[in-house]
């Protein structure tokens, strides 16, 4: 069953002296398990996930999205409010959305009990680590309990070594809690080694160049299936047709 | 060097400093007084320290003193609050339509280079020569720094926070509340800061073109009769309330 359909989409963005075609008639399924999107930087990927999420609604072709989908979308940084303390900066989305109620609350602290940032919820991010930030980030994502999350790059503003950390860590907090993901990267490896689907984009205007399924024999945590003989298949392959 | 020995040297700079501070200021005073006291100085035309100080008990005794500060203590507070709350809500107004403020955009400029002070007689002539018109030169005189810097800052907000907000559906008032300005906390209570020391500029003016009562009042009389020692005893008074009042301010948004 596919989560949402993405037919013949393109759009454009418009300045006085130019138009800039960023996505050319791209089509391809979301399904209920993990995406991922690659593509050189400034090809389109965003634009997608904007389009997705409905904060664009200025474009050409047609989303089709499964009936009541609660979509949430994690920013390429952070982006926690400073003066808000942890606990607040968790349940920012909720306030905002007008669906703070104690059903929701419960959730949120046990989502921060359960990730290992409740100690810290009167503490404000500036006290944190990166790696932190970004689950504190994540969780004010999931407070909403979407069905399926976008994440725009979610690694890319930390070191290698806290990257393939958080990227573990946020790749069994989604499985613990039974989401849908649309991963966004320019990073090969990382797609290969989150997702199920890794979609390939032509650089700007972004078209679709391939698409390939993922399988693992022992699909494990991203670092683990790093390891794997397919995942060095994968790898080459994907990357002899970028290089293309 | 130690952790004990780098205390003590901080230390011991800021007595310095404030030794310094006060050996100036007491200086100051004593050489003016010697000046005036050896007729090398005309006391007529300069004031001294001596004078002042029993003009100012005399002003205490005889002229309700305590009535002319609390006069423009009072028309300053009016027209802070009035300019502060006017300007948040202005600029709010602006920021939240762009398009308003890009058609006003040349008359605020306009309005900004125009010294004020050249509007005081048709003030008076249509409101009044009373209270009102005083606290509506220094309302004017203040308010269009006032609401650019708080407009600027709700510019520069950091537009990561804005997408982020909209990503969970932010109306413009959510964005506003949750983001706009408490991101601008810090531009806000820094354009307060400068509005009370706009203000009392802006009082005195106003006292200066039409009074009954107030600081601005005993300068201009003292000037008009030629009593140095009033005009002086003013100023003096002045920078206190000003010292005063500014030093309020800093304390409350301290906390
Ligand atoms: N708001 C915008 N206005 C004009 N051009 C834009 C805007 N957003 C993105 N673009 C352009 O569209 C292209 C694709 O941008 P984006 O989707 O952010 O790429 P990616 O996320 O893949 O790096 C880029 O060339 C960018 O300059
Ligand atoms: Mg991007």
């Amino acid at each position: 069953m596919n989560l949402i359909k993405i037919l013949n989409l393109s759009k454009s963005y418009y300045s006085i002296n130019e138009e800039t075609k960023a996505i050319n008639n791209i089509t391809f399924d979301i399904d209920n398990n993990f995406t991922g999107i690659i593509g050189p930087s400034g090809c389109g990927k965003s634009s997608i996930l904007n389009i997705i999420s409905n904060q664009d609604k200025d474009y050409e072709g047609k989303i089709i999205k499964k009936e009541n989908l609660k979509i949430g979308y994690m920013l390429q940084e952070d982006a926690l409010f400073p003066w808000l303390n942890i606990y607040e900066n968790s349940i920012l989305g909720l306030k905002i959305s007008k669906s703070l109620n104690d059903d929701n609350i419960k959730y949120v602290v046990h989502l921060l009990k359960k990730y290992g940032l409740y100690e810290f919820k009167d503490k404000y991010p500036n006290e944190l680590s990166g790696g932190m930030k970004q689950r504190v980030a994540l969780i004010r994502t999931l407070a909403i309990k979407p069905d399926i999350l976008l994440l725009d790059e979610p690694f890319s503003a930390l070191d290698y070594q806290t990257r393939l950390k958080v990227c573990d860590d946020v790749y069994k907090i989604i499985k613990e809690e039974n989401k849908a993901v649309v991963i966004v990267t320019h990073d090969v490896s990382e797609a290969i080694s989150f997702c199920d689907k890794v979609i390939v984009l032509t650089k700007r205007p972004a078209s679709i160049k391939n698409i390939y399924n993922i399988n693992y024999i022992n699909k494990n945590t991203p670092t683990q299936n790093r390891k794997t003989i397919e995942f060095q298949k994968y790898f080459d392959l994907i990357w002899s047709d970028i290089e293309k | 060097m130690t952790y004990k020995k780098y205390i003590s040297k901080i230390k011991k700079n800021k007595i310095i400093i404030h030794l310094s501070q006060i050996a100036i200021f007491i200086l100051f005073i004593t050489i003016w007084q010697i000046l005036a006291n050896k007729n090398y100085i005309n006391t007529f035309i300069t004031s001294s320290p001596k004078n002042i100080l029993i003009t100012i008990l005399n002003l205490y005794r005889q002229n309700n003193l305590l009535f002319h500060i609390w006069i423009t203590i009072k028309e300053v507070l009016i027209s802070f609050i009035i300019t502060s709350f006017l300007s948040i809500f202005i600029a709010t107004i602006l920021y939240n339509y762009k398009i308003l403020y890009k058609i006003l955009d040349p008359y605020i400029t306009l309005f900004n280079s125009l010294p004020k002070v050249a509007l005081g007689p048709i003030i008076i002539i249509w409101i009044g020569a009373n209270i009102k018109s005083i606290i509506t030169i220094s309302v004017l005189i203040s308010i269009i720094v006032s609401i650019q810097t708080i407009y600027n800052g709700f510019e520069n907000t950091d537009p990561l926070k804005i997408k982020l907000l909209k990503t969970f559906n932010a109306n413009k008032k959510d964005i506003l509340f949750n983001c706009v300005i408490p991101s601008n906390k810090s531009v806000i209570l820094s354009t307060l800061k400068i509005n009370i020391s706009m203000c009392l500029i802006g009082v005195i003016t106003g006292e200066f073109l039409t009074s009954k009562a107030g600081i601005g009042y005993l300068i201009l009389y003292g000037s008009q009769v030629f009593n140095l020692n009033l005009v002086m005893s003013g100023i003096i008074l002045l920078m206190i309330i000003s010292y005063v009042m500014y030093n309020i301010i800093l304390y409350i948004s301290k906390r």
